[in-house]
C-alpha cells in the first residue's frame, strides 16, 4: 500500500500491466521520453523498453486508427489523447470503426483499445482543455466510458479498461490529478496524502467496470455523479445538511442501474451532477432513466446541475462550473418538495 | 517583375462528358519493360523517378517485357486468368440478381480484377489484406467459399456476417481479410497498426491496405502515410486510382498536379506507379514492396493505374455523367483480356479452353447462386433476429439484454 496521486496511480497501473503483459504498449503524443504532458507516463520508457511506450505525430485520428489495427491484431494496446478536447479528429475512428469492428465482422476482429484522455475543467484551461465530452461518447453503442474520480478507483479502472475485450475510452478528470477538489477554489488547495482512496494497492487489482461506488449512504436523496463532481457533490450535501446517498458511477458505460434505482427508490429524489453543458448531456439520459424507472417513487422532480450552455469560458470559469453552491440549491429544491 | 494579378479558382473537369468523344487527357504510356526495376533495397531518394512514370511488362504486342517481368509459370498465370474470369462472372450474376431484387445493392470490380487477385496469390497466408469493396478477387483466389459470398449478399439465414452488414462488406479473417466498412479510407491506419503489430512480436508477416484516388484526399491517408513512414512499419500502402470516385473523376481528388505514387515523396516511402491492367507488372510490385517491407525497409506506396469499367455500384448510372464508351477507350485495356493475350502468345492458351473454362466457372457461380437461393434471397430468410444483438460487446451489458427481451427474441 503506497498513498499517491492520481497521476501515481495511473503511472502505477500502466506500469503493472507493461510488465504483466507483453500484448500491452503505449503511445500518444509527448508520453514517451518526456513522460506525458501530466506525467503519467513518466519513467515507463526508460524502464520498459522504447517500443513499449513511445511518442505519436500529432493526429489524433492516426493514433486511434494505429491502434486500432494493432488492437485487432491482438495486442492491447494504451493511447494517450493529450486533451480530451483534441478527441474529435478521432472520433470517426472511434465511432466508425472501435465501436462496431467486432459487430459488424461478427467477432472477427475487435479492437480492445484504451483510449485515456484528461478530461474536465476547474484548471484554467479555457475552451480547448477543460471540456467533458463523455456523452458524445455515451451515446455510440459499442464503447464503454469510464471516468474515477479517486487514485485507488484510477489504478483499479485502468486495469481493469486495459484488460477489457472492447474499447474503452479512459477520462481522467484532470482537476483530480494532485488532490481532491471540492469546487471552493478559493480555498487551500488540497493534495492527496491523508485521503483514504489515496491509499493505493501494490500490484495488480482492478475495479470491475459497470460497479458504480456509493461513497455515503443517506435517506433523503440520491445525488448522482462522476469523477470531480464526486468531491464537489460531497461538500456540498454537507453544506445543505442533506441525508443523502451519493454515488459515484465510476462509468457511464455500462451504468450500473441497479444501484441507481435502488437508491432513487429508497430515497424519492434525485440530483445529478456533471461539468459538460446540461442539453443532451448524460444527465437527460440518466433523468430519464429515473423517471422510466422510479416514477412512482419519486417526491420531486429530478434536478440537474451542469455546466451552462455555453462553449467553456476562460475568464468566466467559476461562473461556469458547477460548483457547490449550485448543487446546495438544488439539493434544497428537491427537499422542498 | 511582379507577376500580373489574376486570382481565380479552378473546377477541374474529365475529358469527357456523356456525348463527347472519350478522352483521358494526356496519359503518358511507357511502352512495356521499358521502365527499369531498382533493387528492393534502394534508397528512396534515388527511386524518386518512379511515381511519374508507369511500370508495364505486358507490351502492345502480348510479349512479357523488361525487368519488372517476374517470369511466372504458366500455371500461375492461368490460376489468374481463372481467378480474375470467375471474379468477373460473379459479379456480372449478381448485379444482375439485384437487379431482379433478390438483394439491395452490390458493386462489381470489372476492369479491376487484378489488384484483388493478383495480391492474394503474391503475398503469404499470415499477410492480412485491408481491403476496400472492389477487391473480392482476393477472397476468390484464396478460396473462400463462392457460397459464403452469395449468402452474405442475400443476407439470408447463412450469412456469416449475420445479416449486419451491406452486400460485399465482407470479414473473412482466416483468408487474411479484413472487415470492410462503407466509411472509406478510415481502415488505411488500420493497416500500419497491424503491420506495427506484427513487427512488435518480431514476424515477418505484412499488411497491405487500399484506399481508392478518390478517398486519398481523406486524412486518413495523409496520417496512414506519415505513421507509415515515421515507424517505418512492414506495410504496403495501394491506391486504386480507377478514374472514378462515383461521379467524381481523379481530377476531384488532385490528379491534374501529380500523380497519386508522387504522395509517397513528402512521406520519404518509396512510391511506384504501376499499370494496374497488367497483371504482371501488379505482381512485380507487389512483391517488390513485399520484399522491402519483410527486410525491415519499410512501406511503399503502390498507385494502380486502372479503370473502374462499370458504375460505381448498383445504384449509380455512369451514363449521366460520362461518356457511354468511356470504357472502349481506356488506353490499358482489359486485363483479362490482356493476360489471355499473353498466355495465347506463350502458346499455353487457346480459345476452346478460354471457352471451356468460362463454361466451368459459369456453372460453379450458377451452383453457388441456386444454392443461395435455396436457403432464401433478401428478404425470404435472414439470421435470427437475435443476431442483432449479439456481439455489440463482448459481453452483452443490462441494455442489449433487455432491448432484446423487449423485442421479445
Amino acid at each position: 500500500m503506497t498513498v499517491m496521486t492520481m497521476i501515481q496511480a495511473l503511472n502505477d497501473a500502466l506500469d503493472v500491466m507493461l510488465e504483466r503483459d507483453p500484448d500491452v504498449l503505449i503511445f500518444g503524443e509527448d508520453v514517451g521520453y518526456f513522460g506525458g504532458v501530466f506525467r503519467v507516463t513518466d519513467k515507463l520508457q526508460e524502464k520498459h523498453g522504447i517500443d513499449r511506450c513511445f511518442d505519436a505525430p500529432i493526429a489524433e485520428s492516426g493514433i486511434i486508427a494505429t491502434a486500432i489495427g494493432m488492437g485487432a491484431e491482438g495486442l492491447r494496446p494504451v493511447v494517450e489523447i493529450q486533451f480530451a478536447d483534441y478527441i474529435l479528429p478521432a472520433y470517426d475512428q472511434l465511432v466508425s470503426e472501435a465501436a462496431r469492428l467486432r459487430y459488424r465482422s461478427n467477432g472477427e476482429f475487435s479492437a480492445p483499445i484504451t483510449v485515456r484522455a484528461p478530461y474536465g475543467g476547474g484548471i484554467f484551461g479555457g475552451q480547448t482543455h477543460s471540456q467533458s465530452p463523455e456523452a458524445i461518447f455515451a451515446h455510440i453503442t459499442g464503447l464503454k466510458t469510464v471516468i474515477p474520480s479517486n487514485p485507488y478507483d484510477a489504478k483499479g479502472l485502468l486495469i481493469a479498461s486495459i484488460e477489457c475485450p472492447d474499447p474503452v475510452i479512459f477520462l481522467e478528470p484532470k482537476r483530480l490529478y494532485n488532490g481532491p477538489f471540492d469546487g471552493h477554489h478559493d480555498r487551500k488547495l488540497q493534495g492527496w496524502a491523508g485521503q483514504s482512496e489515496a491509499e493505493v494497492p501494490d500490484g495488480h487489482y482492478t475495479v470491475p467496470l459497470g460497479k458504480a461506488a456509493t461513497v455515503r449512504e443517506g435517506s433523503a436523496v440520491t445525488v448522482l455523479c462522476y469523477g470531480t463532481m464526486v468531491h464537489v457533490a460531497g461538500v456540498a450535501i454537507d453544506e445543505a445538511g442533506v441525508d443523502a446517498d451519493l454515488i459515484d458511477l465510476r462509468c457511464i458505460v455500462p451504468l450500473d442501474i441497479d444501484t441507481i434505482v435502488a437508491s432513487v427508490q429508497k430515497t424519492g429524489r434525485c440530483v445529478i451532477v456533471h461539468e459538460a453543458s446540461r442539453y443532451g448531456g448524460f444527465g437527460g439520459e440518466l433523468s430519464a432513466l429515473v423517471t422510466e424507472r422510479c416514477f412512482y417513487y419519486l417526491k420531486a422532480p429530478t434536478q440537474r446541475v451542469a455546466g451552462w450552455d455555453t462553449p467553456y469560458p476562460h475568464a468566466f470559469e467559476w461562473d461556469y462550473f458547477p460548483g457547490p453552491a449550485r448543487v446546495v440549491d438544488a439539493l434544497k429544491r428537491v427537499m422542498e418538495h | 517583375m511582379t507577376l500580373p494579378r489574376n486570382a481565380r479558382f479552378r473546377i477541374p473537369e474529365p475529358g469527357g462528358r456523356p456525348g463527347d468523344t472519350p478522352h483521358f487527357g494526356d496519359i503518358d504510356i511507357p511502352a512495356g519493360g521499358e521502365v527499369a526495376r531498382p533493387h528492393a533495397s534502394s534508397a528512396e531518394q534515388d527511386i524518386r523517378d518512379l511515381p511519374f512514370t508507369l511500370i508495364r511488362t505486358l507490351g502492345d504486342d502480348g510479349a512479357a517485357h523488361g525487368q519488372w517481368d517476374p517470369k511466372l509459370r504458366p500455371d500461375i498465370l492461368r490460376i489468374m486468368l481463372r481467378d480474375m474470369q470467375l471474379n468477373r462472372i460473379f459479379d456480372d450474376r449478381m448485379f444482375t440478381l439485384q437487379r431482379q431484387g433478390k438483394t439491395s445493392f452490390y458493386m462489381k470490380s470489372r476492369g479491376e480484377e487484378a489488384l484483388g487477385v493478383v495480391p492474394a496469390l503474391v503475398l503469404g497466408q499470415q499477410d492480412m489484406c485491408f481491403p476496400t469493396y472492389r477487391l473480392v478477387g482476393w477472397l476468390i483466389a484464396r478460396g473462400y467459399p463462392l457460397i459464403d459470398l452469395v449468402n452474405q449478399i442475400f443476407s439470408n439465414k447463412q450469412d456469416p456476417l449475420k445479416g449486419r452488414q451491406l452486400p460485399v462488406l465482407y470479414s473473412a479473417r482466416d483468408y487474411g481479410f479484413y472487415s470492410i466498412s462503407g466509411n472509406l479510407g478510415n481502415r488505411l491506419g488500420h493497416a500500419v497498426g497491424w503491420a506495427m503489430a506484427k513487427a512488435y512480436r518480431a514476424k515477418d508477416d505484412i499488411a497491405i491496405g487500399y484506399i481508392g484516388e478518390g478517398t486519398s484526399a481523406e486524412g486518413d491517408f495523409h496520417e496512414a502515410l506519415t505513421f507509415a513512414s515515421v515507424y517505418k512499419a512492414p506495410v504496403i500502402l495501394c491506391v486504386t486510382n480507377n478514374q472514378w470516385a462515383i461521379s467524381s473523376f481523379s481530377g476531384i481528388a488532385g490528379a491534374q498536379e501529380t500523380t497519386f505514387a508522387a504522395k509517397a515523396i513528402g512521406y520519404g516511402l518509396p512510391g511506384l506507379r504501376v499499370d494496374g491492367n497488367d497483371v504482371l507488372a501488379v505482381w512485380a510490385a507487389t512483391e517488390w514492396a513485399a520484399q522491402r517491407a519483410r527486410a525491415g525497409l519499410g512501406a511503399t506506396l503502390i498507385e494502380f493505374f486502372t479503370y473502374r469499367a462499370a458504375g460505381h455500384s448498383t445504384s449509380d448510372d455512369p451514363g449521366k455523367y460520362r461518356p457511354s464508351d468511356e470504357a472502349d477507350h481506356w488506353p490499358l485495356g482489359d486485363p483479362i483480356e490482356r493476360l489471355q493475350n499473353h498466355l495465347t502468345l506463350l502458346g499455353e492458351w487457346d480459345e476452346a479452353q478460354h471457352e471451356a473454362m468460362l463454361e466451368g466457372l459459369t456453372k460453379r457461380v450458377r451452383s453457388a447462386i441456386k444454392e443461395g437461393e435455396a436457403i432464401g434471397t433478401l428478404g425470404e430468410s435472414k439470421p435470427s433476429v437475435k443476431e442483432m444483438f449479439e456481439h455489440v460487446f463482448a459481453e452483452p451489458d443490462w441494455r442489449v439484454l433487455e432491448q432484446r427481451n423487449e423485442l421479445g427474441v
